[in-house]
């Protein structure tokens, strides 16, 4: 393997590729209604010295396809293929790497990476060599008879890496594994394997990295592709062409990540058609302190009303993923719009800004009203029943009309949040009931 | 950990202090059965309720229509005298102990299975559940009868089938909350890690091994304990059991009791009840602490934990040679044997059977099981109808109504008296390390061995059976409140104690708005045990014998002891599945609902088990 395979990989793109994933969909067939698409079709090769990014926010795919690609789902459609076979379960030569770390408690270190080599029906020897050899690689000398609840976060992240290591694998596959990590831990823990990684040290041919963290891809990956959410499909597909190690505060570095928040967050006309929303909208629960607390940091003096979804996302500490849901929450409330990757208060959003509580509570449920069919069908039916109740069964089994289970009992979840923020109505949750009385006690 | 603070909330305790503060147990399981998730969570009967009902009533009908052919042998089974000389009883302990370990193995083995195929097949979950669910409301002492004839007919005039009748006596008094542990953790397991076993493609067995297994653990050594405690009851009254006019009678500290009785020896007694302590507190030292602080391990949190479970036999048996030599050993001897095998690779065949396969095996299997419930519950209606009539069966209702009271009366009034002082002890972490294994070492402790003493009371005074009686039913079991309510108190968040005193949260306020709401899951666990034990404890609680005299109390438990003794199968299995309706109605109706709205108030449950 040429060295210049990792530094320039975009050119070495002719050889066969490792794995080829061709026209997988997946989708789940519900009782009643249409099948559920959670996949479009995706393709993709895996070229051979290649981290290719899957980035997107969660519900778009990603995960989905990177468990296709591991045999771990079937696609419904279209199909993986790996070394000149199609894949079907599990598959010698992929090894993954959880965002969980999914160690077992009770077996240490050594035991949790001599595991995968015990299901091969390796001998005692070689597999007590080879994970040695796996554990000093990483660099868990040491630690080889310590229990993983004995480890910090990193080192267990460690243990999770040597056990994927330790299998011989061709192709990696991470799925957000310094996602649950504090950021300095998860830095260090990404420079120590991208040095592997350019060194040669390890066998791996390329990497399939699953990320809702739009640094982190830029940081690693040598190509990204982007996924959008409800079905999950990718938009774009974003050569990065800096060599590792990379530098974060290059200005060509910044552009590059801006530039991909603006595309996740533009709302491109095939993705949302003009028509009018449903009450099977999939919405996803943001509580109201967040909602009302990103309109005041944007209504404040250094904003003014408009702010860098990147910049606000750093002052506010927030991942992509935390602040994607607020923010769109407060596109589809009519507080705020997003172009360009900028979140931009409404005339409307400023007023909520300067209200006092209960101004901002008659706003709010004017909003949810007006801008949210799944609210104003549940305010609706408790008008029309004579003792203004109703079970929440049944909205939910209207959702599941359009909606997976648990995709239906979010959006009811956020609605119900948000309607009782709003007192449009009350929810008692033992009996599981909506009304319109003012919460007694 | 302990209180680590003074009145004035400063740390007052040092780091030195921290290693010998004194161990409260705190990890208390919930009753699996309450902790049940999911679909089979309803409380509302269903269809499947009623086939797994029809199920059992039709086995017991068979059962005692079969056991007619059998009953002549049992009149060869020679008489065993019993000695009632105290240097008899350590021999007797013995024989005790080893027909519980014996009952432990097979419902160790018998738990994994069926909770095994429970959770892999979901065509015999849904049989299996629901007739677990009524399996562990069968009155076990009720069926005494069918399983002593069943296994003398299997080894006429053999003492091998008495002793095989008292161990499956045994193992039904513990099996069901193992298997329902068991279950519960299977069902539960952590979707990462069973991802990373497929991912390492683990054999089936690897998985068990390696995750299923030691992920069960933790619930399935503390369900092993409870079902310990409640079996030695069950051992002392399976020992010795007097059925139609054959007596039998197995050397244990049980049948020594029942010799006892009838010589009216009240000294022998004394000894038994001697011998019964010693024995339970050589099986906590020598078997259950060192299984705790070893199931510690597979403990799923982060976290090391503050206070790690001890045991000193354990550490002696870790730090012995002898003990990893024999490890060693094994190791080897296992590698020879069952060397690893590579797991075939690659594709592996998709069985291409048409679409409507599943469906039609859905029909065949669940028409199957319709089919073989509807006419088991033919079978025990026409059974119980042609020897009994309706009359019967309302007088048995009545006298299920009257044990109903009892029990009822018993448990809110052990609960309040037990609750305050479990509060009032599970919040003081010293008297708690204190009082916790007592509690349990009392439930433990066979009541059935103190009957006699309060026959002797009760004569002595004259007082009314129908009143007086009663207690014993749930002298045993009123331990497992105070315990679970010890161990809730002690868990009971600091803060919260403090906001509730800084809010000047007094009396009768500061129970209902904090530590009753705080404990209730506990206690729902506690007061589940202790009522199911009642009715269990009913049958040989209201119908004692003292020598000649013979005291019985209007109720189901004391019909179910007479038919027994009768020999009476229609009344028996008549009994039987009265009492089971009862006590499934009660854990639908009160145990489970409270349960969930103590688990949705407090926003997580006790630990799942």
């Amino acid at each position: 393997m040429a060295d210049d395979a990792r530094t320039a990989p975009a050119n070495d793109a002719a050889g066969t590729p490792v794995l080829q994933v061709d026209g997988v969909r997946r989708m789940f067939t519900r009782p009643h209604g249409d099948p559920l698409v959670v996949l479009e079709s995706v393709n993709l090769s895996l070229r051979r010295g290649e981290i290719v990014g899957l980035l997107g926010r969660s519900g778009s795919g990603k995960s989905t396809l990177l468990r296709i690609v591991a045999g771990l789902i079937q696609p419904s459609d279209g199909h993986v293929v790996y070394r000149n076979q199609r894949l079907d379960g599990p598959a010698d030569g992929i090894a993954m790497v959880f965002q969980s770390f999914a160690l077992f408690p009770w077996l240490t270190v050594l035991e949790n990476v001599e595991a995968g080599l015990e299901a091969q029906g390796v001998a005692p020897h070689e597999m007590r060599e080879r994970a040695l050899a796996a554990i000093d690689i990483i660099g868990l000398d040491g630690f080889a008879n310590a229990y993983p609840r004995e480890l910090s976060g990193g080192m267990r992240q460690r243990v999770g890496f040597a056990r994927a290591l330790v299998m011989d694998p061709t192709v990696l596959l991470m799925d957000e594994p310094f996602s649950a990590l504090d950021v300095l831990t998860a830095e260090t823990l990404r420079t120590d394997f991208l040095d592997l990684w350019t060194e040669n040290a390890l066998p791996i041919q390329s990497v399939l990295l699953v990320t809702h963290n739009i640094e982190e891809a830029v940081f690693m990956c040598d190509r990204i592709l982007l996924f959008s959410s409800n079905p999950g499909r990718v938009i774009a597909e974003i050569e990065v062409p800096f060599k590792h190690p990379r530098n974060r505060l290059d200005p060509r570095f910044r552009y590059l990540v801006d530039d991909i928040y603006a595309r996740m967050t533009a709302r491109s006309p095939v993705d949302q058609p003009a028509a009018v929303p449903t009450i099977g909208e999939r919405l996803t629960e943001v509580s109201t302190n967040l909602l009302a607390g990103l309109i005041e940091s944007l209504a404040a003096p250094q904003h003014g009303g408009r702010a860098d979804m990147p910049e606000i996302a750093r002052t506010l500490a927030l991942e992509v993923d935390e602040l994607f849901p607020i923010a769109e929450t407060l596109q589809l409330l009519g507080y705020a719009h997003i172009t360009h990757g900028d979140l931009i208060l409404t005339p409307l959003g400023h007023d909520f800004a300067h209200a006092d509580t209960q101004d901002r509570k008659d706003s709010f449920a004017r909003q949810l009203i007006s801008r949210i069919p799944l609210a104003a069908h549940i305010k609706n039916v408790l008008d029309e029943r004579p003792n203004h109740r109703a079970p929440a069964v049944r909205f939910l089994s209207e959702l599941e009309d359009y909606l997976s289970d648990s995709a239906a009992e979010e959006t009811l979840s956020a609605v119900t949040r948000w309607g009782r923020y709003a007192e449009l109505f009350s929810y008692d949750d033992d009996a599981e009931t909506f009304s319109l009385e003012q919460d007694a006690e | 950990m302990a209180d680590s603070r003074d009145d004035q909330g400063v740390p007052s305790v040092l780091l030195s202090e921290l290693s010998n503060a004194p161990h409260v147990e705190k990890t208390v399981f919930a009753h699996p059965y309450l902790a049940l998730d999911g679909k089979s969570r309803s409380n509302l009967p269903n269809r499947w309720d009623a086939i797994a009902f029809l199920l059992l009533a039709g086995t017991l009908a068979a059962i005692a229509l079969g056991a007619r052919q059998f009953s002549e042998p049992l009149t060869a089974l020679q008489h065993i005298g019993i000695s009632l000389a105290p240097a008899a009883l350590p021999e007797y302990a013995l024989r005790t102990t080893l027909r519980m370990l014996a009952a432990m193995a097979v419902s160790l083995v018998f738990s994994l299975g069926y909770a095994y195929l429970a959770a892999r097949s979901r065509r015999a979950e849904r049989v299996l559940v629901p007739l677990l669910d009524i399996l562990q409301s069968v009155p076990i002492l009720g069926f005494l009868s069918f399983t002593v004839t069943f296994f003398l007919g299997l080894f006429p005039g053999k003492v091998i089938g008495a002793e095989l009748a008292a161990i499956f006596v045994i193992f039904t008094s513990q099996a069901w909350n193992m298997t329902f542990s068991v279950y519960q953790s299977l069902r539960m397991v952590p979707a990462d890690l069973a991802e990373a076993c497929r991912s390492m493609r683990f054999s089936a067995w690897q998985r068990f091994r390696r995750l299923e297994l030691p992920f069960a653990m933790p619930g399935l050594i503390w369900n092993m304990m409870m079902s310990m405690s409640g079996g030695w009851f069950f051992v002392v009254a399976a020992e010795a059991i007097t059925v139609g006019n054959q007596e039998v009678m197995l050397p244990g500290i049980g049948s020594y009791v029942a010799t006892a009785i009838q010589q009216q020896n009240l000294g022998a007694i004394g000894w038994a009840i001697l011998a019964m302590l010693i024995v339970i507190l050589l099986y906590d030292q020598l078997l259950f602490r060192p299984l705790i602080a070893w199931g510690d391990r597979f403990r799923m949190d982060d976290q090391p934990g503050p206070t790690q479970p001890e045991s000193w036999m354990l550490r002696m048996l870790q730090r012995s040679r002898w003990i990893s030599a024999t490890e060693d050993i094994s190791r080897d001897l296992r590698q020879r044997w069952f060397p690893p095998h590579p797991v075939a690779t690659g594709a592996r065949q998709r069985r291409s059977l048409p679409a409507w396969t599943p469906r039609a095996l859905d029909g065949v299997w669940y028409s199957a099981i319709g089919i073989v419930a509807v006419y088991g519950g033919w079978v025990a209606v026409r059974y119980v109808g042609t020897a009994l009539g309706w009359n019967e069966v309302l007088h048995v209702l009545l006298l299920g109504g009257a044990t109903a009271v009892r029990v009822v009366v018993l448990v809110a009034l052990a609960s309040l008296v037990w609750v305050p002082i479990g509060v009032a002890i599970g919040l003081r972490p010293r008297v708690a390390a204190i009082a916790q294994p007592i509690a349990q070492f009392l439930a433990a402790f066979p009541a059935n061995l103190l009957f006699p003493v309060a026959v002797v009371l009760i004569v002595h005074f004259h007082l009314s059976p129908d009143v007086w009686l009663s207690p014993l039913m749930i002298l045993g079991t009123q331990w497992y409140i105070l315990f679970n309510v010890v161990a809730g108190a002690s868990v009971f968040p600091h803060d919260l104690r403090d906001a509730a005193a800084n809010l000047h949260l007094r009396g009768w306020l500061w129970w209902k708005r904090a530590i009753l709401p705080g404990i209730l899951p506990y206690y729902v666990t506690g007061a589940m045990t202790a009522a199911g034990g009642c009715w269990n404890a009913s049958i040989v609680a209201e119908f004692v014998d003292w020598g000649n005299t013979h005291l019985q109390a209007y109720g189901l438990g004391g019909y179910i002891q007479e038919a027994t003794i009768a020999g009476d199968y229609p009344r028996i299995v008549l009994g039987v599945i009265v009492m089971s309706l009862f006590v499934v109605g009660f854990n639908r109706a009160v145990w489970r609902p409270l349960y969930r709205k103590a688990e949705r108030q407090t926003g997580a449950g006790v630990d799942l088990g």
